[in-house]
């Protein structure tokens, strides 16, 4: 050991240094001792359950399980339960109608919002402030409320449309085809204040400069947006985006208190057909096909945001 | 950068690496060890139950002490929400570490014990002398009984005395008549009558009154039968006696509206009085939920939790649980139960000196003696059923024909490997 060292003194003009090669593996065990505790808490917390849930999948996971600790394997048939079951396929398309859905809405208003408060005028800060109120209400207590506001009869907005002239009859939460609807319109109301702030953080980033280049240059607001602030926006759009597609695909509580699913299943979504079979009728097996099939859509999306960074990066 | 550390110190950095990794390890143990059989204290005894509401919770606290006293040892609840008592005890199953006694609603109870989770009262020395054969039943599956019921309730017809009288409109005892009511009681922002069709265990209870007074059954949910019963429900609707909003409203909810004004007459259950009597300008009084034709059975869901003693191997205790849960569904304490919670004594002699104290609620008392269980057909396999009929009336309610909607849900309720 000591040896080596003696016998290299010149290897990097410092007397004391070790050779590369031994520095260089000293280097790799420290850094892996960084990255143990961070690489056991996702294999415990993300990994194992993840394995899990794609073992369950294909178990007869039943109340009995939790006291023999036995499930029996049975194959696909979870799946093809679940894939022949038409609320499955109900429930897919009410998840992607209902992340579009708010996706559009908090996103074009986000980015409106935050257009508009970039600019400079008396008590920019304080509306600012307010329009997070929405963000820091509970989820539940948000549905809760809008539960009573969208009420057909006696609700606050139908008796605003009355009072105004404009029906108000409007059976926002009690018609199938109005349902889904109405709880997107309720989500967008959520969804808002987070593309509004991280929209405006990035917004706040574009340089000055250009806007005044742009304005001696004599072009239009339009064009200002379209060729100045839409590139220059390019990577925050693409996180919120991906984040909030993340946290709208897999939506439970907000339905759970607005509609429960329904009515007649209109607003039920794969979140709430993996509570449903899990946790109603304790089918856990089922109840994770269905979640497998969100874990799925998620890590699609994960890869093109993996993807869309490392381009970025570039 | 500058110096380079000794061998010393070297070795001291790679330490400084294991730490953590150490410090997971002692966590992950700790986790683990915690998570598998907590230790009993001897004379401590557990009930989990889901009185999370005040008064319930006191309630159950002073019986729970009375008892305490009697047998000699300590006995503490532990309230969660309702619809997480069965989840709960299962992921207690699972680690060992059940409580001593469990109340479950008792259209749960058969999930529990078809998974082997419980102990025959009877074999504990429970008896059942007293208690009504419906309300045997009622905690019994598969003819053993896991579950003592204090108390029971079931649905009735709430209706506003003083909107009642004002309209001039008789107490309706047919399905006639109540529609008939419902259409002269509806007025302006006022409906005739309120009612839960939400999608829930909420709604299903409320329809099964209907369904089971018109010869229905959960068993086959595409007999004309049912049907009748769900087209009754859509001409409520069509009459504009009910609002649509009942396809959200849960049972809170159609009291609330109740309360409000906004409707002369409900379907509701006993739990309510406690709010309903909150407001002294109210008065209330209830009737037996109308049937089909005059001189039929007014056959209502019996509703209501039982206190089980789940399977913990440690028999020593389980007998000492069971004296427990004897105690608390003694005659003496179900009166006390029955009347701080407006529901009616499981025990036939508690029941005789309650309907004496608590007149006003009479008919609840007839409603309950005629009232039959949810789970006593179908046990576990209920709750694919009450899903499927869920989505049913919801379809049925907002356009589609009851026959194809009650068609569909047979099937779903038969398919797959669910029940």
């Amino acid at each position: 050991m000591t040896t080596s060292t003696v016998t290299a003194p010149a290897s990097a003009g410092k007397p004391a240094a070790p050779d590369p090669a031994r520095l260089r593996r000293r280097r790799g065990i420290a850094q892996w001792g960084f990255v143990a505790p961070a690489v056991v808490f996702m294999l415990l917390f993300f990994g194992y359950p993840l394995v899990r849930n794609v073992v369950m999948s294909f178990q007869h996971y039943t109340p009995k399980t939790f006291f023999t600790g036995e499930a029996p394997f049975n194959g696909g048939d979870n799946w093809a339960d679940v894939f022949q079951d038409a609320l499955f396929g109900k429930a897919l398309w009410h998840t992607l109608v209902f992340t579009a859905g708010s996706l559009l809405g908090q996103f074009c208003i986000g980015l409106a919002l935050a257009v508009f408060f970039n600019r400079r005028f008396p008590l920019n800060g304080v509306l600012r402030s307010l329009i997070l109120l929405p963000w820091l209400v509970p989820m539940v207590v948000s549905g809760i409320v809008w539960r009573r506001i969208l009420d057909q009869d006696t609700g606050v907005l139908n008796s605003f449309l009355d009072t105004i002239g404009l029906g108000g009859h409007t059976p926002w939460l009690t018609s199938p085809g109005m349902a889904l609807f109405s709880v997107v319109l309720v989500n967008i109301w959520i969804g808002i204040p987070f593309n509004m702030v991280i929209l405006y953080g990035g917004l706040q980033e574009i340089p000055r400069e250009l806007y005044e280049a742009a304005s001696l240059d004599g072009a239009s607001a339009w064009r200002t947006f379209r060729s100045i602030t839409l590139p220059m926006l390019k990577p925050v759009v693409t996180v919120v985006l991906v984040l909030g597609f993340m946290s709208t695909v897999k939506i439970l509580d907000l339905i759970l208190a607005l509609t429960d699913g329904g009515p007649a299943d209109s607003t039920q979504t794969l979140g709430t057909l993996t509570y449903q079979n899990s946790f109603v009728q304790l089918d856990f097996g089922a109840g994770a096909v269905v979640g497998n099939v969100l874990i799925l859509i998620s890590a699609v999306f994960a890869v093109f945001y993996l993807r869309a960074n490392r381009t970025e990066g570039k | 950068m500058t110096a380079h550390p000794p061998a010393a110190a070297r070795r001291g950095r790679s330490r400084r690496a294991v730490v953590p990794l150490a410090a997971v390890g002692v966590l992950l143990a700790g986790t683990a060890l915690t998570g598998c059989g907590q230790q009993r204290d001897p004379d401590v005894y557990t009930v989990m139950n889901s009185s999370t509401d005040e008064s319930y919770h006191r309630w159950d606290a002073e019986a729970m002490a009375r008892c305490s006293k009697r047998l000699g040892v300590t006995v503490e609840q532990q309230s969660v929400p309702a619809a997480q008592v069965m989840t709960k005890a299962l992921r207690m199953a699972s680690s060992k570490s059940l409580p001593d006694i469990i109340q479950f609603d008792a259209s749960e109870m058969p999930t529990f014990a078809d998974a082997g989770g419980l102990v025959d009262l009877r074999s504990l020395g429970l008896s059942t002398d007293d208690v009504p054969k419906g309300i045997v039943n009622f905690g019994s599956y598969k003819g053993t009984y896991y579950g003592a019921s204090r108390s029971v309730n079931t649905l009735a017809l709430f209706y506003n005395k003083d909107i009642l009288d004002e309209a001039g409109v008789k107490v309706p005892t047919t399905w006639d008549e109540l529609r008939d009511a419902a259409k002269r009681l509806t007025q302006g922002k006022r409906y005739g009558i309120a009612l839960s069709a939400g999608g829930a265990e909420d709604g299903v209870f409320q329809f099964a009154p209907f369904m089971w007074s018109n010869g229905g059954d959960e068993t086959k949910l595409d007999s004309p039968e049912v049907a009748q019963a769900l087209d009754y429900w859509k001409g409520l609707l069509k009459d504009g006696s009910l609002s649509k909003s009942t396809l959200n409203w849960t049972q809170a909810d159609v009291n609330d509206q109740f309360m409000a004004g906004n409707a002369a007459m409900m379907i509701n259950g006993p739990w309510q009085v406690e709010t309903l009597n909150t407001d002294k300008s109210l008065h209330w009084e209830i009737a037996r939920i109308p049937v089909p034709k005059a001189g039929e059975d007014s056959v209502g869901p019996l509703g209501g939790s039982v206190l089980t003693v789940p399977n913990t191997d440690d028999e020593q205790r389980e007998r000492t649980a069971g004296k427990i849960v004897a105690c608390l569904s003694s005659q003496k304490e179900q009166l006390t139960y029955a009347l701080n919670s407006w529901m009616v004594p499981a025990n036939a002699k508690a029941a005789a000196v309650w309907r004496e104290k608590v007149p006003e609620l009479d008919a609840l008392a007839d409603q309950v003696a005629a009232a039959r269980s949810r789970t006593a057909k179908l046990g576990a396999g209920w709750s694919s059923v009450s899903l499927a009929l869920q989505s049913a009336f919801q379809s049925a309610l907002t356009g589609q024909s009851s026959e194809a909607a009650l068609k569909l849900a047979q099937q779903r309720a038969t398919s797959g490997n669910r029940g």
